[in-house]
């Protein structure tokens, strides 16, 4: 099977840091790899090359064996690949609905076509199942959780292909965890790719298929989640010791 | 999929049920106030507040900051600011005039110098945009640069004149009005115009099952709109134009002022573009991310205020009949006044062109009424500078309350 997404030997470096060095990794469809690493061990970074917040000094970039470029948010948008961003990208003193759109708006003519946006907004959210009292009022004014949810409805309803959830569930409490997790199968279950981003553990074996280690700005390792124990992940991370069975 | 809605709509109370920003309600009830006060403070003499002749006045002052306003919010929300407009203001009307006049200039038709300088205008927007955009300088070093070289420019491309602009009908831009009867055809129009989008706008609404403001409150905002729309009408058809001893009627910069204003209006709620502009404000990275054009919006924002202040140019020297070295000095500050005042938060991200015409026409109602009280212009300025304190105050108050 051809991979959704193969990122090849990415390196990126901001001046003096090298914060990403021959970075290589993959994604299958209907398959959800977890990428793991400490704060600072080039997470982020890797998937920004993706989603075209930055572009990459060297490498290459393949969806579904063909290489393409990736230079802005709308190339990466263009390829079917949608981002949740760790500080979910929201303008927060626009509403809801507003921000779902913002980029895509739906328009009649010249004019914005608030009304269909506003019934399409409802349906994904009503999707993720999270209470919004309205729509309409600024996202500043929403709980953490809330605003997590338009972000996440954001990415939801451009069906994606490849989903990358960078911390998905860091201002929801147990219930929402607990829909996101639902919503992360029933994509999977659908075929969509998702890269899972973040440095909860537990989080990342309940939903994983697979783990991608990093450690600054190298891959450590990469294992199936019935290959190794979360003992063997948490020495990855810490350590950069890749455990006996994977090498 | 559950069935019961994730987003249903709770019916508001009160006041807030009317829908206006409680900032613009203050606005309006402290215009009315002002008004009210001025009034009592000069009813003895022959020229009072609320005399015709002084609300045609008021109109006629209030029209120049009234057209630039708009476009210092656009700047304002995206986090810039611009500091040019006044001296721009006088470049692109000493450049319109020397095209226009005869006998310093070329003697072009005047609608041609106007569309001329409105492209100047533009240009140099696009100048201070690019700048700020793409070559990273803060706007407000831009436009404070543009403020030396466009006041000394204009001085420098007319060697020191003043330049007279005798055309009658180019002067009509500054101070002619539509007479009675077109005055009464525009307040009807507009009239119709507020309810026909009120009812269609709400039967659209509830077909769809959204949430629409409460019979009451729709009547309540229609009915006062239609009320201030025929009541300016009324006001400006009882000044008698002593030239020719007919009902003046709308002055014609009022008329391009509202026109300006609505057309901005408009595009901020109703338009990608406008939508783009508060996006920037309230995120930049986040409207990088969406795949906004962040530096070309920004070009844009200040090409269209370049523009406006072009059109304001116009207005002026046709009001003046004359482009001198130093029209629209310190009109930036006026101009920015009026923007804070009408709830532009200079943080960004927050302001409208409704609040921000109010706020226009609160500074020039201060003025007005304390230049017919015969107060002093160093009491003027001390008693505006404190207005806009107070303004920024209220605003930071509710702002900060409405975050809680």
């Amino acid at each position: 099977m051809t991979p959704l997404i193969e990122m090849n030997n990415i390196s990126l470096r901001f001046g003096g840091n090298q914060a990403l060095s021959d970075v290589s990794i993959s994604l299958y469809p209907g398959e959800v790899v977890g990428l793991l690493g400490h704060n600072g061990a080039g997470k982020s970074t890797l998937i920004k090359v993706l989603a075209g917040a930055y572009k990459a000094d060297s490498g290459q970039i393949k969806v579904e064996g063909k290489e393409v470029q990736i230079n802005n948010p709308q190339d990466s948008q263009r390829q079917g690949i949608e981002t949740i961003f760790q500080t979910l990208a929201l303008a927060d003193n626009l509403d809801a609905v507003a921000n779902i759109f913002l980029g895509r708006e739906k328009r009649k003519g010249f004019q914005l076509d608030e009304d269909t946006m506003e019934v399409e907004a409802r349906k994904v959210l009503d999707r993720l199942r999270v209470k919004i009292p309205s729509l309409r009022v600024p996202v500043s004014n929403m709980s953490g959780g809330q605003r997590q949810t338009v972000a996440i409805g954001r990415a939801v309803y451009f069906k994606a292909r490849v989903l990358i959830m960078d911390e998905p569930t860091a201002a929801l409490g147990p219930e929402e965890t607990q829909k996101v997790s639902e919503l992360i199968q029933a994509l999977k279950a659908e075929g969509v790719g998702i890269f899972l981003i973040s440095h909860d553990l537990h989080d990342v074996f309940d939903l994983a298929d697979r783990v991608t280690v990093m450690k600054n700005g190298r891959v450590v390792g990469s294992a199936r989640t019935d290959q190794v124990s979360q003992d063997d992940v948490l020495g990855m991370i810490i350590g950069g010791v890749v455990p006996p069975q994977l090498r | 999929m559950q069935t019961t809605g994730s987003t249903p709509q709770t019916p508001r109370a009160g006041l807030s049920s009317l829908g206006v920003d409680i900032r613009q309600l203050a606005m309006l009830a402290a215009l009315i106030a002002v008004w009210i006060i001025f009034q009592a403070l000069t009813f003895t003499q022959p020229g009072s507040f609320f005399s015709a002749q002084n609300l045609f006045n008021l109109v006629i002052q209030t029209s120049v900051v009234g057209i630039m306003v708009g476009g210092m919010v656009l700047v304002i929300v995206t986090r810039q600011i611009d500091l040019s407009v006044g001296s721009v203001l006088g470049f692109t009307a000493m450049t319109l005039a020397l095209l226009q006049s005869e006998s310093l200039g070329l003697g072009w038709p005047w609608w041609i110098t106007v569309i001329v300088a409105i492209a100047v205008g533009a240009l140099i927007g696009a100048f201070n945009g690019s700048f700020i955009a793409y070559l990273g300088v803060p706007s407000f070093v831009v436009t404070l640069a543009g403020l030396l070289m466009f006041r000394n420019a204009s001085f420098v491309v007319a060697s020191g004149r003043t330049i007279g602009l005798p055309d009658p009908t180019f002067q009509m831009l500054g101070s002619g009005s539509i007479g009675a009867v077109a005055t009464w055809i525009v307040g009807l129009v507009a009239s119709a115009a507020v309810v026909y989008l009120a009812l269609s706008g709400r039967s659209r609404r509830s077909a769809k099952g959204f949430a629409v403001r409460p019979i009451w409150a729709e009547a309540v905002v229609t009915g006062f709109s239609v009320l201030l729309i025929l009541g300016f009408a009324w006001a400006m058809n009882s000044y008698i134009d002593p030239r020719n001893n007919q009902p003046a009627g709308i002055p014609i910069p009022a008329l391009i002022a509202i026109a300006v204003l609505i057309f901005l209006s408009w595009m901020t709620r109703s338009t990608r573009f406008g939508r783009y502009i508060y996006a920037i404000g309230g995120n930049p990275e986040a409207a990088n991310l969406a795949g906004i054009n962040v530096k070309r919006m920004t070009v844009f924002i200040f090409m269209l205020m370049g523009a406006l202040t072009a059109i304001g140019a116009a207005v002026q020297a046709a009001r003046l009949a004359a482009a001198t070295t130093n029209l629209g000095k310190d009109l930036e500050l006026e101009v920015i006044a009026g923007a804070v005042i009408g709830g532009t938060v200079l943080a960004g991200g927050s302001g409208t062109i409704i609040g921000a015409a109010l706020g226009a026409l609160l500074t020039s109602s201060l003025r007005n009424g304390m230049v017919l009280m015969g107060i002093a212009t160093e009491w003027q300025n001390i008693v505006l500078g404190a207005v806009l304190l107070l303004a920024v105050l209220f605003n930071t108050f509710v702002t900060k309350r409405s975050l809680k």
